[in-house]
C-alpha cells in the first residue's frame, strides 16, 4: 500500500500586481522554491510527473501548456496539462503515483490575474452561450442569486455572512503569503455598496497574482525527501453539472460529493471530531457558510451561527480558512486550491508563524472553480501517517 | 463494434448554409484582452531590439549563449547568469514560403518566413523571422546567410518587428 | 503471464478498453458539442452492455476553448460526457490530447481509485466563425511569433522542409501518405475526405505555405470519439475481448521551438520509450502489429514512424514506397485512413486512432480490418509548438 505525500512547496505572491515578472518567471521562483524545499529535488532527474493546472483564457495563450515545461524544468519530460483548479492538480498526482508507475510528481498552479484586462468579460465567457450569455450582464449576479436563495432556505442572515469577511480579513494579517489582509468591522462590511443584490463589495474576493508549486512523493521517496511529509490521506472531486438552471443553489452538493469520497479513502466519519481545521472557498463571503455545510462540518443552516459565535476563528475551537481565506489572500485563479493547500500543510507542519493552530493534525482543505460552474475538489491531509 | 453499426450519428450542414442565416445560430464576440508582463528577460531583449541590438543570456554551467534570452537554463535547471550581445547576421536552418494571407485568401507577394539561426549564439538558437529583398522565392535555400534589416531608429518602438527582415548576404 | 506478475507490472489494477464510440467527421455538423459528447459517449456505454451510473468517472478531453467559444469549455461539456454528479476532469495538451485522455482514464482506474472510467474526447472546430483557423493564432507568443503574423500552416511548413532537407526526401514520396491515408478512408464510415487520389494530385493542388499543399493537409472538422475503461475484474464481466492499456506515455519539449531542429520529434521517441517500457516491448517493429501515429499533415505520419522507433531516421519514405505500411504491408500505418482521410477533430481524432486500434485488435474493423492478424497495436498523437507526443501501447 503506498500513501502519497507532500514534500515540498513554494510559493511566490499573493499580491495584487507582479509587474516585474512574467507569468514564467513567476513560475520558475516557485518552482525553485519548492525544490529546495524537497531536499533540493532536480526535476531534470528525480522528476517522474508534471502536473500543471490552467486554463486558456485566464492567461491569454490558445494550448497553455506549451508554454510551462522550461520554467519547471520540465523540457523533454513527461508533463501535462488539467483544466482545473490547483487540487484537482492534486488529486491526479495522487493517482499517478497510486498507480505505483511514479513515485514523485510536481503540481503547479498560478494566477497573473493582473495581466488579464478584461476578467470578467472571461468569467461571462464561461456562461452557456445559448442558454445564459444572451442574457449579458456581469456575471457575478449567478452569486447574488444564490446567496439569496442560500440565506433563504438556511435562515442565514447578511451579518453573519459579513463576519466572514472580518474574520477572515484579519487572518490575513498574519499570513505574508496574503495580499489584502485588513482590520475592518462588521459595520464596513455590511456598509459597502451592495453589487449583485445581497452580496456586497467587500464580501468579493478580488484577484490577485501569485504561483504555488507542490512536490508529492510516494512513501519510499518521500523519506529521502523531507523529514516531515504531509499525508495525503484522500482526496474526492465533483462536478454536479454546468446548467445553473439545474444545479442546487442552497446546498454545495459537488462539495458534499466530493468530500463523501475523500472523507471514505481518509476514513472520517466525524469530520467535527476528526479534522482540526479547514480551508475553504470563499470567493465570496456566503460560500465559506455554503461549503462548511456541505464538508458535513455541521447541519445545514447552522455555520452562520458558528461564524457569529467565533467557533470558525483562528483561536476558536474549529479554525476556518486560518490563511484570511481568499477573502484575505487574494483570489488566485486556479491557483485558489493551491492556496488552500500550502495552509493547511504550513499548519501541519507546525510552520505557520502566527496563526499556528496548535496541536494541528488533520486539515481539511476545499475549492470550487468559481461561476458558473458547480464542480469542487476536496482533499483531507494529515502530518500522522 | 465498428463492423457490427449501422450509423454512426452526426448531422452534417452545409458551411455556406450556415454562413446565409439558415440554420440557428448564436453569435458572440468575446472581450478577451491580455497584457502580458514582458518580464525581466524579455524586457531587456525588447529594450536592446530598440537600440538595434540582439541580446541573449549565457549559462556557464552548459556554456549556451541562448535566444531568445531567458532568466533559466532549461537544460541545466540553473539561473542564467550572464547577457551578451550576438551578432544580427545568421544562415537559414529552414524556411517556407506562403501564398496564404489569414484569411485563406491568395497573396500576390508570398511571405517568405524563416528560423535563422543566429551567428555567434549557441548552434541551434534560431529565432523566426521574414526574409525580404528576394526577387524569386526560389532564390532561398537551406544555410543561407542572411542579415537584419532594421527600422531607423526613430521607427523602432522595442518590437521584433524592429527588424523589418532578414535580407540574404551576397557576395 | 501470472496476474501477480502483471499487476506488477502495470500497476495496482491493470486497465482494458471494452468499448468505443465513434460520431461522424465533418467540417460542420449540427450537434452542438454537449451533444457530440453525447452521442460517442452513448455509443460506447452501448456497446458494452453497461449505462451511466455504472461509470465511476469521467474524463474529457477537448483542444483549444477558442474553437467551441466558451471558456472553461470542460465544465460546459461535462453533462454531455454524462459527468453528473460525477468525479470528472479535463486534459488537455493541444494536439495530444486526443490519445492522452485515454492515458487520464488509465490512472484513474490503475490507481485503484476508481473500477470505471468513461474517456470522451469532443472538439467543435466550426463554432470558431469565420473560420478555425483565426484561433490558432492565439497559440503563439506575442512577443516572438504573433508579431510576424505566424499562421499554423507556416511552422509545419517549416518542419516538412526541414525533414525534406535533411534526408533528401522529395514530395512525391512524401504524396504517397495522403494518398494511402485517403485511400484508407474510402472504408470508414465516418470519414469526412476518404477519396481516391493520385500522388499528381497532390503535386498540382494549390500552394498554401510551400512545401505545404492542399492535398497534404487534413481539414478542420467537428466531431467526438468515447471509450469505455474498466478494471481487470470488471473488464473481464463486461467483454471477453477486453484490449489491455499496457503502456502509456507523454513528454513535453522545450517551448523555444525555434532552437530545435526539426528534423527529428524527440519528444514522440520520449513518449514511446515511456511506453514501451512500460508495455515490455525491446523491438518495435518486431513488436507492433499495427500502428495509428498521428498524421495532420502527410510528412508527419513518415515524421512520427521514426519518432516511435518503427524505423531508422529518414527510412520512413522507404517503407512507404515499398508498401509495408499498406493494410496488408508487414507494418500497417494507419488503416483508418488516419486526421488526413478520416478528419481532424484536434482532441477526437487522436481519440479516433485508439478506437481503430481497439477495434482493429478485436477483428471489428469491418472492411479496414487488417488481414495479419494483430495482438498489439499502437495510437500516437502530437501537439503543441512541435512539442508533444502522447503514446498508447494496446494489447489483446
Amino acid at each position: 500500500m503506498s500513501e502519497v505525500a507532500i514534500v515540498g512547496v513554494g510559493c511566490v505572491g499573493f499580491r495584487p500586481i507582479t509587474p516585474e515578472l512574467s507569468y514564467k518567471e513567476l513560475m520558475f521562483e516557485a518552482a525553485v522554491k519548492a525544490y529546495e524545499d524537497a531536499e533540493g529535488i532536480n526535476p531534470r532527474k528525480d522528476v517522474d510527473v508534471f502536473v500543471t493546472c490552467a486554463e486558456d483564457y485566464l492567461e491569454g495563450f490558445s494550448i497553455f501548456d506549451e508554454f510551462v515545461p522550461d520554467q519547471l524544468g520540465a523540457a523533454l519530460r513527461h508533463l501535462f496539462t488539467v483544466s482545473g483548479d490547483g487540487m484537482l492538480g492534486l488529486a491526479t498526482a495522487y493517482m499517478l503515483i497510486k498507480t505505483r508507475q511514479f513515485d514523485t510528481v510536481v503540481v503547479e498552479a498560478h494566477s497573473k490575474a493582473s495581466d488579464i484586462l478584461t476578467y470578467m468579460d472571461i468569467v461571462a465567457f464561461g456562461l452557456d452561450p445559448i442558454f445564459n450569455r444572451p442574457l449579458g450582464g456581469h456575471p457575478y449576479y449567478v452569486a447574488g442569486m444564490e446567496m439569496q436563495r442560500y440565506m433563504h432556505d438556511t435562515g442565514t442572515t447578511v451579518e453573519q455572512c459579513a463576519q466572514v469577511v472580518v474574520k477572515n480579513k484579519k487572518n490575513a494579517i498574519e499570513n505574508p503569503y496574503a495580499a489584502y489582509g485588513s482590520n475592518i468591522t462588521l459595520d464596513q462590511v455590511l456598509c459597502s455598496d451592495i453589487c449583485f443584490h445581497p452580496l456586497k463589495k467587500l464580501e468579493i474576493s478580488t484577484p490577485a497574482d501569485g504561483c504555488v508549486v507542490m512536490v508529492l512523493a510516494s512513501e519510499n521517496a518521500a523519506e529521502k525527501l523531507t523529514n516531515n511529509p504531509i499525508w495525503v490521506k484522500g482526496v474526492g472531486w465533483c462536478t454536479e453539472t454546468p446548467n445553473l438552471e439545474t444545479h442546487d443553489w442552497t446546498r454545495a452538493e459537488y462539495t458534499r460529493l466530493a468530500a463523501e469520497m475523500a472523507y471514505k479513502t481518509a476514513k472520517i466519519s466525524n469530520p467535527w471530531k476528526e479534522i482540526d481545521f479547514a480551508e475553504v472557498h470563499d470567493l465570496f463571503a456566503y460560500k465559506e457558510l455554503q461549503h462548511i455545510e456541505a464538508l458535513k462540518l455541521c447541519e445545514y443552516g447552522e455555520a452562520g451561527k458558528l461564524t457569529e459565535e467565533g467557533i470558525t476563528s483562528l483561536d476558536g475551537e474549529f479554525p476556518v480558512n486560518p490563511s484570511g481565506g481568499l477573502l484575505g489572500m487574494g483570489y488566485g485563479l486556479e491557483a485558489s486550491g493551491m492556496q488552500k493547500l500550502l495552509e493547511a500543510v504550513l499548519q501541519l507542519r507546525g510552520e505557520a508563524g502566527s496563526r499556528q493552530i496548535l496541536d494541528a493534525e488533520v486539515g481539511l482543505a476545499q475549492a470550487w472553480r468559481g461561476i458558473p460552474t458547480a464542480t469542487g475538489v476536496v482533499a483531507v491531509l494529515s502530518n500522522v501517517k | 463494434m465498428s463492423a457490427k453499426i449501422k450509423n454512426y450519428p452526426g448531422e452534417a450542414l452545409e458551411t455556406k448554409d450556415v454562413k446565409e442565416g439558415k440554420v440557428p445560430t448564436e453569435k458572440f464576440r468575446p472581450k478577451a484582452k491580455f497584457a502580458w508582463s514582458a518580464g525581466i528577460a524579455m524586457s531587456r531583449f525588447l529594450e536592446e531590439l530598440k537600440n538595434g541590438k540582439i541580446i541573449a543570456t549565457t549559462c556557464s554551467k552548459c556554456g549556451r549563449i541562448m535566444v531568445p534570452p531567458r532568466i533559466y537554463c532549461e537544460k541545466c535547471y540553473t539561473p542564467t547568469d550572464g547577457w551578451t550581445y550576438v551578432r544580427d547576421t545568421g544562415v537559414i536552418n529552414t524556411y517556407s514560403v506562403s501564398f496564404l494571407a489569414a484569411d485563406a485568401s491568395r497573396l500576390k507577394e508570398p511571405i517568405i518566413v524563416a528560423i535563422i539561426n543566429l551567428d555567434s549564439a549557441s548552434e541551434g538558437m534560431g529565432i523566426i523571422h521574414r526574409i525580404g529583398e528576394v526577387k524569386d522565392w526560389k532564390e532561398v535555400k537551406f544555410g543561407m546567410k542572411v542579415k537584419a534589416v532594421w527600422k531607423p531608429p526613430e521607427e523602432r518602438v522595442g518590437a521584433i518587428t524592429d527588424i523589418k527582415y532578414f535580407k540574404p548576404i551576397r557576395e | 503471464m501470472s496476474s501477480e506478475v502483471k499487476n506488477e507490472m502495470f500497476g495496482k489494477k491493470r486497465v482494458a478498453i471494452v468499448g468505443a464510440g465513434l460520431t461522424l467527421f465533418r467540417r460542420n455538423l449540427k450537434e452542438t458539442g454537449k451533444e457530440l459528447s453525447y452521442e460517442a459517449a452513448k455509443m460506447a456505454l452501448d456497446a458494452t452492455g453497461l449505462e451511466l451510473r455504472d461509470m465511476q468517472s469521467v474524463v474529457m478531453g477537448s483542444a483549444p476553448d477558442a474553437f467551441d467559444g466558451v471558456h472553461m469549455k470542460g465544465e460546459y461539456l461535462a453533462d454531455g460526457a454524462g459527468a453528473y454528479n460525477k468525479p470528472y476532469s479535463r486534459v488537455f495538451v493541444g494536439g495530444g490530447t486526443g490519445v492522452f485522455t485515454p492515458l487520464a482514464g488509465w490512472w484513474h482506474v490503475a490507481s485503484g481509485q476508481f473500477d470505471t472510467c468513461l474517456v470522451v474526447s469532443e472538439e467543435k472546430m466550426s463554432s470558431c466563425y469565420p473560420h478555425p483557423q483565426f484561433a490558432f493564432t492565439t497559440i503563439f507568443d506575442p512577443i516572438l511569433e504573433r508579431p510576424i503574423g505566424m499562421n499554423l500552416v507556416w511552422i509545419f511548413a517549416l518542419e516538412m522542409h526541414r525533414y525534406m532537407h535533411k534526408h533528401n526526401i522529395k514530395k512525391e514520396q512524401i504524396a504517397l501518405v495522403s494518398v494511402k491515408n485517403k485511400r484508407n478512408a474510402l472504408d470508414h464510415p465516418c470519414a469526412q475526405l476518404g477519396a481516391n487520389i493520385t500522388v499528381e494530385d497532390v503535386l498540382n493542388s494549390e500552394i498554401m505555405c510551400w512545401p505545404v499543399q492542399r492535398l497534404d493537409v487534413s481539414p478542420t472538422s467537428d466531431g467526438a470519439a468515447a471509450v469505455v475503461l474498466a478494471s481487470e475484474d470488471v473488464a473481464k464481466e463486461v467483454t471477453d475481448n477486453p484490449v489491455w492499456i499496457d503502456g502509456v506515455g507523454w513528454c513535453i519539449d522545450s517551448t523555444h521551438w525555434t532552437n530545435r531542429d526539426l528534423y527529428y520529434p524527440d519528444y514522440v521517441e520520449c513518449a514511446a520509450r515511456m511506453a514501451y517500457k512500460m508495455a515490455g516491448i525491446k523491438n518495435p517493429p518486431k513488436e507492433i502489429d499495427v500502428a495509428e501515429p498521428y498524421d495532420p499533415f502527410d510528412y508527419k505520419e513518415l515524421h512520427h514512424m521514426e519518432g516511435l522507433l518503427l524505423c531508422k531516421k529518414g527510412e520512413a519514405p522507404k517503407l512507404t514506397a515499398e508498401g509495408v505500411t499498406q493494410r496488408d504491408g508487414d507494418l500497417p500505418i494507419n488503416p483508418s485512413g488516419g486526421l488526413l482521410g478520416v478528419g481532424n477533430p484536434i482532441a477526437a481524432a487522436g481519440t479516433m486512432k485508439v478506437c481503430e486500434i481497439f477495434w482493429q485488435l478485436r477483428g471489428e474493423a469491418g472492411k479496414r480490418q487488417i488481414p495479419a492478424d494483430p495482438r498489439t497495436g499502437l495510437a500516437q498523437a502530437w501537439g503543441d509548438l512541435m512539442q508533444y507526443g502522447s503514446v498508447i501501447v494496446l494489447r489483446r
